[in-house]
């Protein structure tokens, strides 16, 4: 016989209570994995951030539009290579629920800045060719089953009525961070139909996207292209497009808080089901472990003893919970993937729930542990289990 | 004359309640030769199995001298105590103290694990003990699949298992029935007459207590004289 079989026995003594046990570890390590992916999913546009890219947006907030007239001015700023420039569009497609990013792009530059959107250059040049073409990502065509050549209806919201087009290209992500949920048409499409519609609408973009020259001159330049419209009546706000994300990120900082707060609070309630169940473990072996120590088992016999135990019961429930969480996420990425395209479960984060569970498997038999070494021999022996 | 296998002398144990001393043990004076089989007797409550304990190792006197194996028990802290049980004490408890998740070869092992034996030496040793008790063929049974008689034989299996010094057999026969109990006592004096085991056995059972060679009374915490 090995100690580790006899702790294993020791394990499986209250199957019940023990597999309640696991089951209650691997739900709390399952919440945890999926909150941390969630908050991750939320950094994962400053992830994908380009370092010498700068956004260049209304001073005053993001809902505001920027003339187009700009470009031509952003152009000749010092240390600004390229520039492109979007719009946010917000349209319905079949059902509100069916939530994802749309945005009118100028395609003959909007890629050329965005190398990490891969498109085959013949889908480029059918996007080229359809003033109604549209590019979008393999997730969001997988989401939906769409395919190139397949004519899609948006009911826009910003800017209303229905809007047809036609998929031409379906781009991937160079990196594991890339959006690949995003749905982008041509930005003349929707200024020439707002001209005709709304007027004075038309001619505005959402932001600007510059390629600067060296990542390390950001700020300078940023703040050269700020000045370079001040006082006028669309002051600008420029950041680097990691700042950007950030931005975006600090409006529902007070949520990310929370969910925080809720995953460290998670962590609470696996230590506490655990000390729970090794505390009424090692009470019910009182005269076992005295016992034990009457045969001459030593102290550490009986740390390692209830430690590998606590350890055992952790360590199912860790790995319980990471299956669950592989499954988790994959059904609630699924679910959220409109609104989180960086929806996916990690490394980190597993790793993550393996230290978690070990440590959560140390801490719980901290006071098992000094329960039955603290209680003497003959004291043990006089308790009936 | 061979010196005595225990030895005590003016061995005294109290125990404390907040400020109130409790003798348990008066100046106990008392030499047991090796390959003795001493029966103590006495009331509840008179301190038969506190004695028994100091002699274990796992209580401490709270005066008088005491030398169990050749070795003085004032002088061992906790950790050489627990080594010296290993090696010299086989305790039998009334409850037999079995581990109900081990089977009987599995609990006669036990002991063992602190050894440096190897799997296969270690096998030879439980079987050999398992034998001496009869239960040769019960080796795979857990202890809830044994008798009372079966798991107590199975407990003083555990205690031999390792060849140690002394015995000591607290009640062994107190919580089964007078057959099983006559095995018992026939096994102890077997035990005693053919391997030549020291034995100390606390017992209020007159007819166990005829099986030992010794007979001793303890009362109020004071041994016949």
């Amino acid at each position: 016989m090995k100690v580790f079989k006899l702790i294993f026995k020791n394990a499986l003594r209250r199957r019940l209570r023990t597999f309640l046990t696991i089951l209650g570890i691997a739900l709390a390590v399952m919440a945890f994995g999926l909150i941390r992916t969630l908050i991750d999913a939320w950094y994962s546009g400053a992830r994908a951030a380009a370092p010498d890219r700068l956004i260049t947006r209304h001073a005053v907030s993001i809902v505001f539009t920027l003339p187009i007239a700009y470009r031509d001015q952003l152009l000749k700023s010092d240390g600004v290579e390229k520039v492109t420039h979007a719009a946010w569009f917000g349209g319905v497609y079949v059902d509100p629920k069916n939530f994802f990013a749309q945005f009118a792009v100028d395609h003959t530059t909007y890629f050329d800045l965005y190398p990490e959107l891969i498109i085959p250059p013949d889908q480029l040049q059918a996007l080229a060719d359809d003033r109604r073409g549209a590019i979008v990502g393999r997730k969001l065509a997988d989401r939906f089953g769409w395919k190139v050549g397949d004519p899609i209806t948006l009911i826009g919201t910003i800017y209303p009525g229905t809007w047809e087009f036609v998929i031409r290209g379906i781009y991937t992500g160079r990196n594991p961070d890339t959006d690949e949920t995003t749905f982008m048409f041509r930005f003349d499409y929707l200024d020439e139909t707002v001209k005709q519609d709304w007027p004075g609408r038309a001619g505005q973009v959402g932001w600007y996207a510059l390629k600067i020259s060296d990542p390390r001159r950001a700020a300078e330049i940023g703040a050269a292209v700020d000045a370079r419209f001040r006082n006028s009546w669309a002051e600008t706000m420029t950041e680097t497009e990691k700042d950007f994300a950030l931005n975006f990120i600090q409006l529902v900082g007070a949520m990310i808080v929370g969910l925080r707060i809720i995953s460290y609070l998670i962590i609470g309630v696996i230590l506490l089901v655990l000390v729970n169940t090794m505390a009424m473990t090692i009470r019910e072996r009182t005269s076992e472990n005295a016992f034990l120590r009457v045969l001459g088992f030593r102290p550490f016999h009986l740390i390692g003893l209830i430690l590998g135990e606590s350890l055992m019961i952790a360590g199912f429930g860790g790995a319980l919970g990471m299956v669950l969480l592989k499954l988790g996420s994959t059904v609630v990425g699924v679910a959220v993937g409109g609104y989180f395209p960086g929806y996916h479960t990690d490394l980190l984060n597993y790793l993550l729930c393996v230290i978690i569970a070990f440590a959560v498997g140390c801490i719980a038999s901290l006071f098992p542990i000094q329960r039955a070494l603290r209680i003497r021999i003959v004291d043990g022996l006089r308790v009936v289990d | 004359m061979a010196e005595p296998i225990v030895r005590t002398s003016r061995l005294c144990k109290s125990y404390y309640r907040d400020s109130l001393e409790i003798p348990v043990l008066r100046n106990i004076n008392l030499d047991i030769p090796e390959g003795a089989f001493l029966a103590l007797m006495g009331p509840s409550g008179s301190g038969k199995t506190t004695l028994l304990n100091l002699v274990a190792g796992i209580d401490q006197p709270t005066s008088g001298s005491l030398t169990v194996a050749g070795e003085d028990m004032s002088r061992l802290n906790d950790r050489d105590l627990a080594r010296w049980r290993s090696r010299h004490i086989g305790f039998i408890f009334q409850f037999y103290n079995l581990m109900p998740v081990l089977t009987a070869y599995e609990n006669v092992e036990l002991p063992l694990l602190l050894t440096p034996l190897s799997r296969q030496e270690r096998r030879d040793h439980v079987v050999t003990a398992l034998s001496i008790v009869g239960l040769a063929d019960r080796m795979k049974h857990y202890p809830r699949q044994l008798s009372g008689g079966q798991e107590q034989r199975v407990a003083i299996a555990r205690a031999i298992v390792s060849d140690p010094t002394v015995i000591l057999a607290d009640e062994p026969t107190g919580d089964l029935d007078k057959q099983s109990a006559e095995e018992i006592m026939t096994l102890l004096s077997r035990l005693n007459a053919e391997f030549g085991k020291t034995i100390i056995m606390v017992t209020h059972d007159p007819r166990a207590a005829d099986k030992a060679k010794v007979i001793r009374h303890l009362d109020k915490g004071e041994l016949d004289e």
